[in-house]
């Protein structure tokens, strides 16, 4: 924010030496926002250092795209959690995998995602015949387009809903691969489940390559469009945090299980009673 | 509307083999330039060779088959009765003895002029739009948009030629209101955002629409900005804003092409209608009262499974016949957004986005283009310069700007505030021009006329900025 005014406003520099960079003097604004704001300029366009840091960003989202989630490693994680004994003591989570073979046929068929192949829906028909049980709540998670997600944010995230969901009968939870959101439905109508919540990764951003989104739908079965659906998304540390998450997501279930009902017709209420501490809420400063 | 009593309505013989085409919706789709969402959907021509003749073929169908034969059944479905029913015979009769191929040799011809071509509009339905596209190349869709003049007004005027538009899209993942600003602001200093400030909420609800809406409110008029704001939330809860009192410039919706996507996306006709009687209802334009903002994209019936075995891109023009009933400001096609199951490459990208423009063009849209694309696309930064450079050319009316590229909260990139400055300075497209005196008065531009940025930070933002991030940087 220099006042002075030695730098001509007339013209271009036109000095041989003169610097072909300008710097923004809003620069220093990247301390509040992972957005690329004040990158400066070369003439109109992008500078080479920010140019190069884009493209390293870029290669890194396309390699997490193609890494495989460890569902294995995930599910045995999960057992060794304490706040996990009640939903695992009956059953280990299940893995199951979509009919999608592999990432490739994932990315141009998500018809495949969207339904679990032969096997896994014979372990989950298996499991119902020998359970009959009626459960609250089916809780699947999904690789989606991000593992890293998934593998960073399941269990942090689990942990906080475990707290407000107790009471609820669960049904084992689901561990799935190369599947999109809508296998929820097929693994809920299956398990016999009133409704479930889906954990997928989603598709990573150059800034978020892991950010796990969570989708509720009321009495999933297999065709549902996502009009029947709520989302939160951007669930990670440095996103929406795990508490905040859990809070909305628990809010939604029990909306959901008042009403009878998820999606368009359930709003989201769940801030309108909240008492903000004003000391640390955002501030628009363009108009201070 | 019955078929011919044969299994194939159409048939073309090509030396030893005969090709037959089920009926129009067959035909459009195996006319259709290769895309990976046609071949999921199972509609593609299954050779190079079928879609050359799919395409000799449907160039010898007179445009008025289109008005017999409808390609979603008029009894089930509210678009296929609103693009019939909204028919304008008259506006019609300057091509009503056109084939779909003869109609490609009229758009090109100097006899379609910007005037003829505005009065055919409301003769032209998307169907027509789409068949004769499929036999356009890209320097075709080019130069027929380009003869398009659409324009629209709010607080500003968008879509006269020899200008574009830029939304400022200020999105942030958990709708924090001093990363917004700090968008916003970047973005206002590269001269962006006339078309619309346009954010995509994190979290989706009529509270948070509502901070949202008052916050960009409040900068505008603060700045006494001659653009327009708008929170892209469900239509619904757009409506509920208005009822409680929020100061909202525009309505967004997410709109296509068939009535089942549109119930997928839990709206219909009459909920759009609703909602621009309430936009209209607050009288905040000042220079013109087009109020609605609509987002479409190839791929979303399929998407929903509502795509009533067409192909992507015909579905696709259908949605700007739900789009033009309500006189929109802005109308984006957010082509690269959905995923590589749909578009697979830069290539297929890039001819979907200047389908796209001119499709929305010939029907009377104020059609702007999201150049972008998702990291598990096969697509890179070169893609989007290529096509930011044609749609420059066509003469689209906005595209985004975005801090360098990154789209932080919905996770892919769009173009930046820097590329939209690019596409000034090469093809010398201005902004809006209330906005750009605006520009001026604000000492953004230095010279208006040659698109540079002063190298001071302008006198009205220093005290905001001063507060936020101290002294001297």
């Amino acid at each position: 924010m220099s006042q002075d005014t030695t730098h001509s406003d007339k013209s271009f520099p036109t000095h041989p030496h003169a610097e072909p960079v300008t710097e923004n003097a809003w620069s220093k604004l990247n301390a509040f926002t992972d957005a690329r704001v004040g990158l400066g300029r070369s003439g109109v366009s992008v500078p080479t250092k920010h140019l190069l840091a884009f493209q390293l960003a870029h290669a890194q989202a396309i390699d997490a795209v193609h890494t495989q989630l460890d569902t294995d490693a995930l599910s045995k994680a999960m057992i060794e959690q304490d706040w996990a004994k009640d939903w695992t003591k009956h059953c280990a989570p299940l893995l199951l995998h979509s009919r999608a073979t592999d990432r490739a046929t994932y990315l141009q068929r998500p018809d495949y995602g969207r339904r679990l192949d032969d096997e896994s829906a014979n372990k989950l028909d298996e499991h119902r015949v020998s359970t009959s049980q009626d459960y609250d709540l089916a809780i699947v998670v999904v690789d989606g387009l991000s593992s890293l997600a998934v593998e960073q944010n399941t269990l942090p995230f689990l942990q906080a809903l475990s707290s407000h969901i107790n009471g609820w009968n669960l049904a084992p939870v689901c561990f799935v691969k190369q599947g999109r959101v809508a296998i929820g439905d097929d693994v809920c109508e299956r398990l016999n489940a009133k409704c479930v919540l889906v954990l997928i990764g989603e598709r990573p951003g150059l800034s978020s390559p892991d950010s796990l989104g969570l989708y509720l739908t009321w009495g999933g079965k297999v065709g549902l469009t996502d009009a029947y659906r709520n989302c939160i998304s951007n669930v990670r540390p440095a996103g929406l945090v795990y508490q905040e998450a859990a809070r909305k997501a628990f809010y939604l279930l029990k909306e959901a299980r008042t009403l009878k009902l998820s999606g368009v017709k359930l709003k989201d209420r769940s801030d309108d009673d909240l008492i903000v501490d004003t000391s640390k809420e955002s501030k628009n400063f363009l108009i201070s | 509307m019955s078929k011919p009593n044969s299994t194939f309505q159409f048939k073309n013989t090509v030396g030893e083999r005969t090709f037959g085409f089920v009926d129009l919706a067959d035909l459009m789709a195996k006319a259709t330039p290769a895309r990976s969402g046609d071949r999921l959907a199972g509609v593609a021509a299954q050779s190079a060779e079928e879609r050359a003749i799919a395409q000799m073929t449907l160039a010898d169908v007179p445009l008025c088959l289109f008005l017999e034969q409808a390609l979603v059944p008029y009894e089930e479905d509210e678009i296929t009765r609103l693009i019939l029913d909204d028919h304008d015979k008259s506006a019609f009769s300057l091509i009503s003895h056109l084939t779909v191929g003869g109609f490609r040799d009229w758009l090109l011809s100097d006899l379609a002029s910007s005037e003829v071509l505005i009065q055919i509009r409301p003769g032209v339905t998307p169907e027509m739009a789409a068949a004769v596209s499929k036999i356009m190349r890209n320097q075709d869709l080019i130069l027929v948009a380009k003869k398009c003049h659409v324009k629209t007004a709010f607080r500003n005027t968008i879509g006269l030629p020899g200008h574009l538009s830029t939304r400022l899209q200020p999105n942030h993942p958990t709708d924090d209101l001093t990363g917004i600003a700090a968008s916003m602001l970047d973005g206002l200093l590269y001269a962006n955002g006339d078309a619309v400030i346009g954010i995509n909420p994190a979290t989706d609800n009529v509270q948070q629409a509502t901070r949202l809406i008052k916050m960009m409110d409040e900068v505008i008029q603060h700045y006494e900005i001659p653009t327009q704001s708008c929170v892209l939330t469900h239509v619904t809860n757009t409506i509920e804003c208005i009822e409680q009192g929020a100061p909202v410039d525009l309505v967004f919706q997410s709109i296509g092409g068939t009535q089942a996507t549109n119930d997928s996306f839990g709206f219909n006709l009459a909920t759009l209608a609703e909602a621009q009687a309430a936009a209209l209802s607050l009288n905040r334009g000042t220079v013109g009262n087009n109020v609605m903002y609509f987002e479409t994209g190839q791929g979303s019936a399929l998407s929903a499974n509502a795509n009533h075995g067409l192909d992507q891109q015909t579905c696709e023009a259908r949605a700007y016949a739900v789009a033009r009933k309500f006189n929109p400001l802005l109308v984006n096609t957010v082509v690269g957004f959905i995923g590589p199951e749909y578009l697979y490459d830069g290539k297929e990208i890039t001819r979907a986005g200047l389908e796209d423009h001119f499709c929305g063009k010939l029907l009377g849209l104020p059609m702007g283009c999201d150049v972008c694309y998702t990291n598990h696309a096969e697509a890179d930064q070169n893609d989007m310069d290529n096509l930011l450079t044609l749609l420059g050319v066509a003469g689209c009316t906005f595209v985004m700007g975005i801090p360098g590229s990154d789209d932080i909260m919905l996770n892919y990139q769009t173009t930046s505030f820097h590329d939209a400055l690019y596409a000034r300075r090469v093809l010398g497209l201005k902004p809006a021009p209330e906005f750009d005196l605006w520009l001026a008065k604000m000492e953004i531009f230095k010279n208006n006329e040659q698109f540079t940025l002063n190298h001071q930070l302008p006198d009205a933002f220093h005290k905001s900025l001063h507060k936020m991030i101290g002294g001297k940087s």
